[in-house]
């Protein structure tokens, strides 16, 4: 049914949906909607769950951690200086091979302090070992949700995930969203059945010590697993699709790529902005068309590569990027070269939107304006006048 | 020993990782000059030196680390620490 709804709001139905058995969460901005409406369920009998208070985002995810290992489905959520504080235990959970679910309402990394949006936060913990998904917009947010518990429980992953989705941009933004029903999840997102759970009567411990002779091993292990999870998102998409008619299967999606010239790359909510600029400068005859990112992370390198190849007429690409690498580029230009490692066409990055920097459909259309030029590899938007 | 996913262990399992292969020097015992005190035995902080039924204290190379600290402590100067070839 579709509802006017609060980003925040229809990811915690989402999640509630998903039937968590243990929630631990920390608030912080922009995060804080979806905690408070989750605490809200578990208050008032509408989720079946243990709702862990804690001091701290370090002490949330480790509590998920435990509560994972004991065989519990575990939710939390968090975003910049929350996230940064998890940066042990984000390793941890994802070498344990526990498949909690966190969302991650994007915002920028101080200092400078900023609430505002852009993705560094979670894109500095791309090597974690997690699955990340990218909202465009909110409807996805909540959908993404479902798709993530499902292919992190798989046997063949049992590995943690993001579901970013852009801090106020989407998490305050009230949009018509289509909730599912209990019985709809429950069709999809079967009880989590782990292979092996803490049980104080037959003793097991997760993430034990490995000698130099194991740990090789084990990280060959997690990477292979990581990339064996795009078989079974494509399968989860699928699913998803068949039961409720919204194909998420494909890692990443082509807008208007056949006859495009320039192909702008982006991920999250800007991409609605970079939709709605294509139509207009298609209708001045610039053809201009989006590949959009949806999973950051296993990174769909081949689906990239296919699709640039299928944009026949390409002559650029133009990276857009809500994050740096500082000292080298914006991590989606970053991958996405290497994707097309060999190809002739130049890839543009520009650095856009960072702390809450609005971007707006007359910035895609100068961005598209350099790349046609030649102009790359820069930060976009700068104020001169203050530098 | 096959991998567990998520490096998952049942206890017990640290005895199949044989931390005697992080030695450098090893402790060789002279059973002529030991007193049988058990000081050995004592400080190790691996618990890795066994007393046999006659008495006599033997290290476990597999888990002995090298650390040297029975040879420094032995009263008798019955144990010498010699650099391993590998």
């Amino acid at each position: 049914m579709l509802e006017i709804t609060e980003g925040s709001h229809a990811v915690a139905e989402a999640v509630r949906l998903c039937r968590p058995q243990v929630v631990s969460a920390y608030p912080i901005t922009p995060q804080t909607h979806i905690v408070e409406a989750l605490a809200d369920f578990v208050a008032n009998g509408k989720l079946d769950a243990e709702y862990i208070n804690v001091e701290n985002e370090f002490s949330a995810l480790s509590a998920c951690v435990g509560a994972s290992a004991a065989g519990s489905r575990t939710y939390s959520a968090t975003t910049s200086q929350g996230l940064a504080l998890m940066f042990e235990v984000c390793f941890n959970a994802a070498g344990m091979r526990l498949p909690i679910v966190m969302s991650i309402a994007n915002r920028a990394l101080g200092a400078p302090l900023s609430i505002w949006n852009d993705m560094q936060d979670s894109i500095s913990l791309r090597d974690a070992g997690w699955l990340q998904f990218y909202a465009e917009d909110n409807q996805e947010a909540t959908d993404l949700h479902y798709i993530a518990y499902r292919v992190s429980e798989d046997q063949k992953v049992l590995l943690p995930s993001f579901v970013c989705f852009d801090g106020f941009i989407l998490s305050h933004t009230y949009e018509p969203v289509d909730m599912l029903t209990q019985e709809d999840v429950d069709k999809y997102l079967p009880p989590f059945n782990p292979p092996e759970r803490l049980d104080a009567s037959d003793p097991v411990s997760f993430g034990m010590y490995a000698t130099p002779e194991y740990y090789l091993e084990f990280r060959y292990e997690h990477d292979k697993a990581l990339k064996d999870a795009r078989e079974v998102i494509a399968k989860a998409g699928k699913e998803f699709a068949a039961l409720f008619g919204r194909d998420y299967s494909a890692m990443v999606e082509g807008y208007k790529l056949d006859d495009a010239e320039t192909v702008i790359v982006a991920m999250g909510s800007i991409c609605g902005t970079v939709k709605d600029a294509i139509d207009e400068m298609r209708t001045e005859g610039k053809k201009v068309g989006l590949l959009r990112i949806r999973v950051f992370r296993p990174f769909p390198s081949e689906d990239v590569a296919k699709f640039i190849k299928g944009a026949t007429q390409a002559k650029r690409i133009a990276v857009l990027d809500k994050n740096i690498s500082l000292g080298a580029k914006g991590a989606t230009a970053l991958e996405v070269k290497d994707a097309l490692y060999g190809s002739t066409v130049p890839v543009w990055n520009y650095i856009l939107g960072l702390g809450g920097r609005d971007v707006r459909k007359k910035d895609i259309k100068e961005i598209v304006a350099l790349a046609d030029k030649g102009q790359g590899d820069q930060f976009f938007g700068l104020r001169k006048e203050v530098l | 020993m096959a991998l567990a996913v998520g490096c998952r262990a049942r206890p017990g399992k640290a005895r199949d990782n044989k931390t005697g292969s992080w030695r450098v020097f090893k402790p060789i015992f002279d059973h002529e000059k030991c007193s049988k005190c058990g000081m050995c035995q004592t400080l190790c902080p691996e618990g890795c030196i066994h007393e046999d039924t006659e008495g006599t204290f033997i290290p476990d190379y597999d888990y002995c680390k090298g650390c040297g600290i029975c040879a420094e402590e032995c009263p008798k100067e019955a144990i010498t620490m010699k650099q391993e070839e590998k």
